[in-house]
């Protein structure tokens, strides 16, 4: 606890010592990158601690204001999302120096410094919250710190209206979250009381639950509350996506986690988690599959992933409701691995895609192409990381799935047929997303690095600094090690299975399962390792020539097959709701001039329901235009009128509620 | 005591080491049987069954050239691909119907490894930037997603029938009980698999591996660019897919309890059986348009689907 406090300090401080130093900007994003690996080495060892069984004690900071006191304290539910928080956080920190220095010329780097900090120490002190005002308060705190990440482009117009939507959503969570607040902190606002307030709580309770389920679902990026993740992760600064798809958007699912924990079974956890997981896997990689905009692409694997790990949990809260220990541990443990690894590949991938950006000038994959020889260490390191993406083994992506599947599937075969078809078709969808995970990786692999250059600037691309290639070889280093340290996590995974309501956690059946699938990434990688010196051997005697065009002389980069070309086979057979829109005019004349084509791939629930229904609520308070006349005074009678309005209220309800 | 103990380790090794060399040594021979089936349908009398280990030897000893453009991923796509698929051999039960390697899920892990191996050839394909590697890519990459749910739900449905989560338990001695019990569903299961056996290794009518026309190839085209001793890595990982394939196939449609002295016998048998039937498949059916291809592997789907259905009913 100690250390989780030191870190919080060692943050704002940092932060305010780069706002300080923002005139040298390079002094200001030292400093702040510093404070944020010292951050991270102080709440490491605290939070691993916690998870290996310690129980550090709440600690109560007395603050009359809202309420009588905060608390603070660290349990294994909060320790399990620190480690990555902190791990990835300091990553991204010193790739994030790197990353904006060469902006250092045109704009002051140390607001995004100082922003990046704040916003670290308030994921933090979400973590650290043992009160729900505590909670919401960082929780505000983290919104408007990402908020000035994401819009660090602000000269850019759809930067802009990211931020905006970005804010709007985060607000209408919020919104929802301190409902679910309100309606159970009846008898004072600390988790405890929360969650003794829940189970007496009848009806409320499950009123409560689902508010609370779709306000922190907001920020987990559930579809279809998903709408300003990809957005704001395109707009927002590399490393501040990482962070954010790698750590922000799993508080959501840590928020979701908490909210259960109050209100137990009154809320049908299980069915309601994975049809939204579903909904998300499937939604999430249809969507990420033709999109153009590199970024774009991968937040929106980002909603397929939280998908999956909501699945896994869904699964483990129906195992818990039908006390199934087995398939409740395998279940939940899947789920809370999927949400280590994914920080892993999905830091790794937002980490390259920033590094392919700085190279080649651009997040068009059509203007890619080529850049694996260009940037040999980015190139490697991102292709490593497309395959952990995927979702494939011997690397990271698989762990947390191959739980899953295995709790469902243990679940599917032994259960009742109307619960175990279910399940057991939720095996098959999963094992299409993965496919369809497969095809979009390898695209966006294929086509960025893979290759000629399809532009000036990615034949003009140049390696990124280390500072940069260094932490992303650090993640691709942990996305090969996972799947071999995974075995030992399960062990440790028992205390916070306990406190997620699983009486007897069998994690020795995880851990087996996790010891089969590290048997079996030896063998791959042995394998490997000895085919490929084996085929190189074989293939020594060989000379260069053009790639074989079928005869045809003069091939050009321009005929190599594009991105949209590869996902429009399957882009065909998307149901028409999840396609992108297309308008080709047709001009009927003698001579026609030059065509055009314009691709909407923008998101189908923004185009099909948010933009329509916001348009109608806008013209409906048009109408209410009347109200603001632009007069300071009249604005000031609004409000007296407003509370003499409130008092008189309370007055007469006092009067006649009198006895 | 010791002494029965060392005389069943030794009837263990000896096992695994008669099921690695069948793994190592029998795909190419799938090959030639297709191709002796095939030849002999068209009035030839066709190339000997052991053409392929010729033609692989050739290749081996062959020098290769390699394209300008491409970068480490050319040559190792191969490689992993062939290792990925050699594992998926390797949890597939053959013989007597056992694995050379089983644990719990690994059918699910034997789909995972087959995309592993999927991934790894196409971005070897896409590595060349050349358009028509890359139209195969695609294609492959299209049609898998189709063809994963029916080979899963495929599985998912053995799994079912069986209540374990083991390939060498789902398909080993059970599956003839469960032939006595649930028929229709292992037909269902059966004629799945097999359209998913001809789309995921190029077969008609999903694919031609011996058109001439790049435009009309899928996994062919993939791998245009290959040649030498890698296209022999190629070529041989393409005879194990095939291998797993028709393994699975045969534990599913000819359950038949053998002796123990026939049983490996009988799986070869079976395994030639399944060969010539593909001939026979590409010899009286004319290629799909590829519009339709996608129509062809859903009804695969539905009729897994419809087999798990019936089975968890």
């Amino acid at each position: 606890m100690t250390g989780c406090a030191l870190a919080v300090a060692v943050l704002v401080a940092s932060a305010c010592g780069a706002l300080l130093a923002h005139r040298r900007g390079r002094l200001a994003s030292g400093l702040a990158a510093a404070g944020a690996v010292l951050a991270a080495a102080a709440a490491l060892p605290d939070a691993i601690a916690v998870l290996a069984g310690a129980a550090p004690p709440e600690v109560a900071v007395p603050w009359a204001a809202p309420i009588d006191e905060l608390r603070f304290g660290l349990d294994p539910l909060s320790a399990f999302f620190a480690v990555p928080l902190a791990a990835l956080g300091a990553i991204c920190a010193v790739y994030g120096a790197f990353y904006l220095d060469g902006q250092r010329a045109q704009r002051r780097i140390a607001v995004p410094a100082c922003a990046y900090n704040l916003l670290l120490a308030a994921m933090l002190g979400v973590l650290l919250a043992r009160d729900a005002i505590g909670l919401v308060i960082a929780w505000e705190l983290m919104t408007l710190a990402s908020y000035v990440l994401v819009t660090f482009d602000h000269a850019q117009r759809e930067v802009r209206r990211a931020g905006w939507v970005y804010l709007i959503a985060s607000h209408l969570g919020v919104a929802a979250i301190l409902s679910m607040v309100l309606l159970l902190g009846t008898d004072g606002f600390a988790f405890s009381a929360l969650a003794a307030a829940g189970r007496a709580a009848g009806s409320a309770a499950t009123v409560a639950g689902i508010l609370g389920l779709l306000g922190f679902g907001v920020k987990a990026g559930l579809v279809p509350l998903h709408v300003w993740l990809p957005e704001a992760h395109a707009s927002a600064p590399s490393h501040v996506s990482a962070l954010m798809s790698g750590v922000l958007v799993k508080l959501g699912l840590y928020g979701i986690l908490r909210t259960s924990t109050f209100v137990g079974d009154a809320v049908p956890w299980g069915p309601l988690l994975m049809v939204f997981g579903i909904a998300g896997a499937l939604v999430g990689i249809a969507l990420a599959l033709y999109q153009r905009d590199l970024k774009r692409s991968l937040a929106y694997s980002t909603v397929e992933n939280i998908g999956i790990a909501t699945l896994g949990l869904g699964a483990g809260f129906w195992a818990r409701s039908a006390d199934e220990p087995v398939l409740a541990t395998l279940a939940f443990a899947g789920g809370l691995l999927h949400v280590w690894s994914h920080t892993i590949q999905k830091g790794l991938m937002f980490l390259g895609a920033g590094s392919l950006l700085h190279g080649a000038g651009t997040r068009d994959l059509e203007q890619m192409g080529g850049l694996a020889k260009r940037m040999p260490r980015t190139g490697a390191l991102v292709l490593l990381g497309a395959v952990a993406l995927a979702g494939l083994p011997p690397l990271s992506g698989f762990v947390g799935e191959w739980l899953i599947y295995l709790g469902l599937a243990r679940g599917g075969t032994r259960a009742a047929s109307f619960v175990g078809l279910p399940l057991l078709l939720a095996i098959a969808v999963m094992a299409t997303v993965g496919v369809m995970a497969a095809l979009c990786f390898v695209r966006i692999a294929g086509i960025a690095l893979l290759g000629e250059p399809r532009s000036e600037g990615a034949a003009r691309a140049h390696e990124s600094p280390r500072g940069m290639v260094l932490p992303m070889a650090l993640l691709a280093a942990l996305a090969v090690l996972l799947p071999f340290v995974a075995p030992l996590l399960a062990g440790a995974l028992a205390p916070l299975l306990v406190e997620l309501g699983v009486h007897a956690p069998a994690v020795a059946v995880a851990h087996d399962a996790l010891v089969d699938l590290a048997r079996v990434g030896i063998a791959l990688w042995a394998g490997i390792l000895a085919v490929s010196l084996l085929v190189r051997r074989l293939a020594r005697r060989r000379r260069e020539a053009e790639t074989w065009g079928c005869g045809y002389l003069a091939p050009s980069p321009r005929m190599q097959y594009s991105g949209a070309s590869f996902a429009e086979g399957l882009h065909r057979l998307l149901p028409g709701i999840l396609r992108a829109k297309l308008s080709v005019p047709y001009r009927a004349e003698l001579f026609p001039p030059p065509a055009d084509l314009t691709v909407d791939a923008g998101d189908p629930f923004t185009r099909a329901a948010y933009a329509p229904l916001l348009d109608r609520l806008a013209q409906r308070f048009g109408q209410l235009r009347w109200v603001q006349r632009g007069f300071l005074h009249l604005y000031i009678l609004y409000i007296v009128v407003a509370v003499v309005a409130a008092l008189a209220v309370v007055s007469i309800g006092d009067f006649w509620g009198a006895p | 005591m010791l002494g029965v103990t060392l005389a069943v380790t030794a009837g263990a090794v000896l096992d695994g080491i008669a099921k690695a060399a069948a793994i190592l040594i029998v795909p190419p021979l799938l090959l030639g049987v297709i191709a002796r089936i095939k030849a002999r349908f068209a009035g030839r009398v066709g190339p000997p069954l052991l053409q392929p280990y010729h033609d692989l030897r050739k290749l081996l000893a062959k020098g290769s050239v390699v394209s300008r453009t491409t970068t480490w991923v050319f040559l190792a796509g191969p490689a992993v691909s062939l290792v990925a698929v050699l594992l998926a051999a390797a949890v597939v039960p053959i013989g007597d119907g056992r694995a050379l390697w089983s644990f719990e899920g690994d059918f699910i892990l034997l789909a995972y490894l087959l995309g592993l191996a999927r991934y790894a050839t196409m971005a070897a394909a896409l590595d060349t930037g050349s358009s028509f590697e890359g139209m195969g890519a695609a294609r492959e990459a299209t049609f898998a997603c189709i063809a994963e749910p029916a080979f899963v739900l495929g599985l998912l449905a053995l799994a079912r029938a069986t209540g374990s989560l083991s390939l060498s338990t789902f398909l080993g001695p059970a599956i003839t009980h469960v032939w006595a019990e649930e028929s229709a569903s292992l037909v269902l299961v059966a004629a799945g698999l097999l359209l998913v056996l001809l789309a995921e290794n190029s077969r008609i009518p999903v694919d031609d591996p011996a058109t001439h026309l790049e435009l009309t190839m899928v996994h062919e085209v993939m791998v245009l660019d290959h040649g030498g001793p890698v296209l022999g890595v190629v070529l041989y990982g393409a005879a194990v897919k095939l291998f797993v394939f028709a393994a699975l196939l045969v534990r599913i449609a000819i359950p038949i309890a053998a002796p123990a002295h026939l049983a490996w016998p009988a799986f070869l048998g079976g395994l030639v059986a399944v060969a010539a039937g593909i001939g026979v498949i590409e010899s009286t059916l004319a290629r799909l348009r590829l519009p339709y291809v996608p129509a062809l592997l859903l009804s695969a789907c539905l009729c897994c689907a419809l087999a798990l259905v019936l089975l968890a009913r």
